[in-house]
């Protein structure tokens, strides 16, 4: 399971990379390995204020649809609109290529509340057993 | 099929589409012509005549049987789809319905035993579910759903309140966020506790002045009884919210308890769950409404009532505070008859042991099949029962190889990958209607699979290796929908369905 060093992460298994007031979001490794075969994927508008917990999108896989949450406050700036056509990006390349937006973080304090990535490490062993 | 090869499996296997089969001048019989087919091009929205297959009779006729015998149904054996509550539908509740097939909607004469008979579903509905007013108009359970959500928003701006919120505990089905927010609300998920049912000291943190009402199964998805339910329905009354329950699991539970009495306020029933009527491609459902008191003003329109001579009528005049109507005419007549064909067949203690048996077939599965499947958690169950492909995952098997590998064993698969708060879920809700050589059966079915699944795993990936149809790519067909004719992926001498 791959887990890179210089991410944030949330309890919902959704990846954030901080650069300046830019946050760019995306699911990790695990969740997109418990979802398997990703075959649909909706995120919300550009210049949507969302709150932290706030849907900011869905992913469909043929086990179940599941909403994607926004880590932290903040607007959405950018949607990686390439993912509605080749949803299989997000299995095959979750932390690069498959990102889904960009938020204008609000407060970057806030990224205090996320793990890093030994913390998250430890919350999904926990949470598989 | 070029007949040159030897049947393998059925005929009707490779049966092509219909469209694939047409040729101009096969069908040799004159066609009604309802209007001037040179004038379709004109009608609104249409864009000319359908593109029709021109078939033979013979032809139409193999066609559907063919695929009649691809299906399978509660009629050909055991169909443990978890909270859709696949019961046998009792071939008799047919026959009286049929005997009402001929009366016109308009002909208030007729009409007039019919909703009398209408009425006294609403009224055994009432008794069952201890609420005081019923309406049978809506068409299904999400539409029950959609139906009391708006009749508690139409409550809440009667009282001149514009709560927004509707909280829906993690294991609910996916239509209850869906009714929700298309009757104007945003919904919030709120965790159960570790036990599988939802605590109160869990509901009380997520309340506040803009809780609309929370929507609940009971029991729940997991086949768990929301024990602390009457707690739940003070804190929510306390704070100004309302109680919703989803009635889809009522089966567990009819005959024994009553939703009014553990407080809820509005609730919706599946009659094509409980009250044995087809369910699924044999529908259509229906899923009338019931409330408290307070919220009967603002049922939909029209209410059935007595005028002056005694006699049951539609309502000329609605409530002002009505939602209005939901359907037209009154909802799925047909389905309500069958309903309360089957609760007078069965009467009160006939319902309580449905429920009763119900649950003891369900506990009879879950305890054979215990040492051979993971149980998410270990709280007592009712109708159904959640297993998780944890102990077979290790050996690469996952739930959905052991759902196919069902099939070859002559068992529709259980409900797959819910609820979401159970990774690799398989959710099996026998009914009462099995006998115990069917449940025999199943279970020694499941436990060729875990066997399997110990000893050739790489199998259980090829699954079903014996059904009419065999292993699909479902990645595939979801990521390349084909949803209309013609279409140019689909080309005539193409075999396959």
């Amino acid at each position: 399971m791959e887990i890179p060093e210089q991410l944030f992460y949330t309890e919902d298994h959704e990846w954030g990379e901080l650069e300046d007031d830019l946050m760019k979001v995306g699911i990790t490794d695990y969740a997109q390995h418990e979802l398997g075969d990703v075959v649909f994927v909706e995120l919300v508008e550009v210049g949507t204020a969302v709150a932290k917990g706030d849907p900011i999108g869905t992913v469909e896989s043929v086990k179940a649809v599941s909403e994607i949450y926004a880590p932290v406050d903040g607007e959405v700036v950018e949607v990686n609109g390439v993912l509605m056509d080749t949803p299989e990006l997000i299995n095959q390349d979750c932390y690069g290529e498959a990102w889904m937006v960009v938020l204008k973080v609000n407060d970057p304090s806030q990224v205090d509340t996320l793990m890093d990535a030994r913390t998250y490490q430890a919350y999904i062993e926990a949470e598989a057993k | 099929m070029s007949g040159s090869e030897y049947v393998t499996h059925f005929p009707e296997v490779r049966e092509p589409l219909l469209n694939l089969k047409g040729a101009p001048g096969k069908n040799k019989r004159v066609l009604p012509a309802p209007f001037d087919p040179a004038g379709a091009a004109d009608l609104p929205g249409t864009g000319g005549l359908p593109d029709l297959p021109d078939v033979s009779e013979v032809e139409t006729v193999r066609h559907f049987t063919r695929l009649s015998r691809l299906n399978y149904g509660i009629d050909h054996g055991m169909y443990p789809l978890g909270s859709c509550t696949m019961k046998y539908n009792p071939k008799i509740t047919e026959e009286i319905a049929a005997r009402l097939a001929p009366v016109h909607p308009a002909d208030t004469g007729a009409m007039g035993p019919v909703l009398e008979r209408l009425a006294q579903l609403q009224d055994y509905l009432g008794e069952i579910c201890g609420m005081d007013a019923c309406s049978l108009w809506p068409a299904a359970g999400a539409h029950g759903e959609l139906t009391g959500m708006m009749v508690i928003k139409r409550a809440l701006k009667s009282r001149g309140e514009h709560r927004r919120t509707v909280l829906i505990p993690d294991t609910a089905h996916g239509t209850n966020p869906a009714s929700c927010t298309i009757a104007g609300f945003v919904t919030k998920a709120i965790p159960s506790g570790e036990n599988g049912y939802l605590e109160a000291s869990i509901l009380r943190q997520h309340l506040n002045h803009d809780t609309a009402a929370l929507m609940i199964t009971n029991p729940n998805t997991l086949g768990v009884f929301e024990q602390e339910i009457h707690t739940i329905a003070e804190l929510l009354h306390e704070n100004g919210s309302y109680l919703y329950m989803d009635g889809a699991n009522l089966n567990a539970i009819m005959g024994i308890v009553r939703p009014g009495d553990m407080g809820v306020d509005c609730m919706h029933v599946n009659l094509h769950k409980t009250f044995g009527t087809p369910h699924g491609g044999g529908g259509p459902g229906s899923g009338p409404v019931l409330v408290r008191k307070e919220l009967e003003p603002f049922l939909p329109a029209p209410r059935i009532v007595r005028d002056a001579s005694g006699a049951y009528v539609l309502e000329e005049e609605p409530h002002p505070e009505s939602i209005g109507k939901v359907h037209s005419c009154m909802g799925n007549v047909s389905v309500c008859i069958k309903a309360l064909a089957y609760i007078l067949s069965l009467g009160h203690l006939g319902l309580r042991e449905a429920a009763t048996t119900a649950s003891l077939n369900a506990l009879y599965i879950k305890n054979r099949l215990k040492k051979f499947f993971d149980l998410a958690y270990d709280t007592p169950t009712l109708h159904e029962f959640v297993f998780s492909d944890a102990l077979q995952k290790e050996a690469g098997v996952t739930t959905m190889d052991m759902a196919k590998a069902l099939m070859d064993f002559g068992f529709h698969p259980p409900t797959v990958y819910f609820p979401l708060v159970v990774a690799g879920a398989l959710m099996i809700e026998p009914t009462e209607t099995e006998p115990l050589q069917e449940l025999d059966r199943f279970v020694q079915a499941m436990e060729n699979i875990a066997a399997m699944s110990r000893e050739e795993p790489e199998k259980t990936h090829e699954s079903p290796l014996a059904a009419p149809v065999l292993r699909v790519d479902e990645v595939w067909a979801a990521r390349n929908l084909i949803l209309t004719w013609p279409d140019e992926r689909i080309q005539p001498g193409e075999e396959g369905i």
